[in-house]
């Protein structure tokens, strides 16, 4: 008897993949926030998570990144984190500086930590998604 | 992994902002250097800091990650307080002695400022560790 049980590691994976690059790609962003928080003249930024996930999620079952239109500017290499500036933005600033730094050591500590909570909360999805697979592949 | 590149971002604003808290403790400790010369005298200094776009990383994500670098050191332009002091052995012809115009109250602040933002970007290390160090064990156990 042929059984057709194809397991897809990377659809296994689903979602939790594409979000633990992100959330590693969005603790840099902040880290840098940090560093420059004395710097004159640095404009805090930031990406949208749920924006730079779901790019992350297309540039996944597409392969690429669309473009609707020739002349658009491209958007760099399709999996977040690998290149390109795709979705970093400037942060609304609650208390800008006479030195032109926008950098609110206190937002950034909140969402750095924040941020690192739903990384660890990823990565146990991730875990918990190994450990069935492994599992199912020793047949217990 | 750009968890790795979190640590030279830290890491560079943890030395700058040792030299910054260099810096201010030179300043606190000659607020009360005497000289007998305006052009002698102490001024104090601060260091200018500057944003380090990385670009075209081997593994890296364009500017995304960036650090922080000490541009140069400038002094102040507030000049020496003259004073009256002929009894003092470093008091020059007219019997004028020059001490430099340090604010402690604001090399205090410098410094506080200073010391916290090295603390918040040990925490980010901290952290930037601890996520690693779960990721290593993945699937383990």
């Amino acid at each position: 008897m042929e059984s057709a049980v194809a397991i897809s590691i990377d659809k296994a994976f689903g979602i939790h993949q594409a979000a633990v690059v992100t959330r590693a790609r969005r603790a840099g962003l902040i880290a840098t926030n940090l560093a420059n928080a004395d710097t004159p003249g640095y404009k805090a930024r930031d990406i949208d998570f749920r924006e730079a996930l779901a790019e992350a999620g297309a540039a996944r079952d597409a392969g690429q990144v669309r473009r609707t239109h020739e002349r658009h500017l491209g958007t760099g290499p399709a999996v977040p984190g690998d290149g390109g500036l795709d979705g970093v933005k400037f942060r609304v600033p609650l208390n800008p500086s006479l030195d032109g730094n926008t950098v609110d050591v206190n937002v950034e500590q909140a969402a750095f930590s924040k941020n690192s909570m739903m990384y660890q909360a990823s990565l146990h999805f991730l875990d918990r998604r190994v450990k069935g697979l492994t599992r199912v592949i020793k047949g217990e | 992994m750009s968890l790795f590149k979190i640590f030279d971002t830290a890491g560079s604003a943890l030395a700058a902002q040792s030299v910054r808290m260099n810096v201010t403790a030179s300043n606190m400790a000659n607020a009360d250097t005497i000289s007998s010369s305006v052009n002698e005298t102490y001024r104090a200094r601060y260091p200018v800091f500057e944003a380090v776009l990385r670009e075209n990383m081997a593994f890296g994500e364009g500017d995304d990650v960036a650090g922080v670098r000490v541009l140069g050191i400038v002094e102040g332009t507030t000049p020496p307080r003259a004073e009256y002091r002929p009894d003092h052995p470093q008091a020059d012809e007219a019997g004028y002695i020059f001490r430099p115009d340090i604010n402690m109250v604001e090399q205090m602040t410098d410094m506080i400022s200073a010391s916290r933002n090295f603390q918040s970007n040990i925490e980010v290390i901290n952290a930037s560790k601890q996520m690693m160090l779960r990721t290593l064990q993945l699937g383990q156990g």
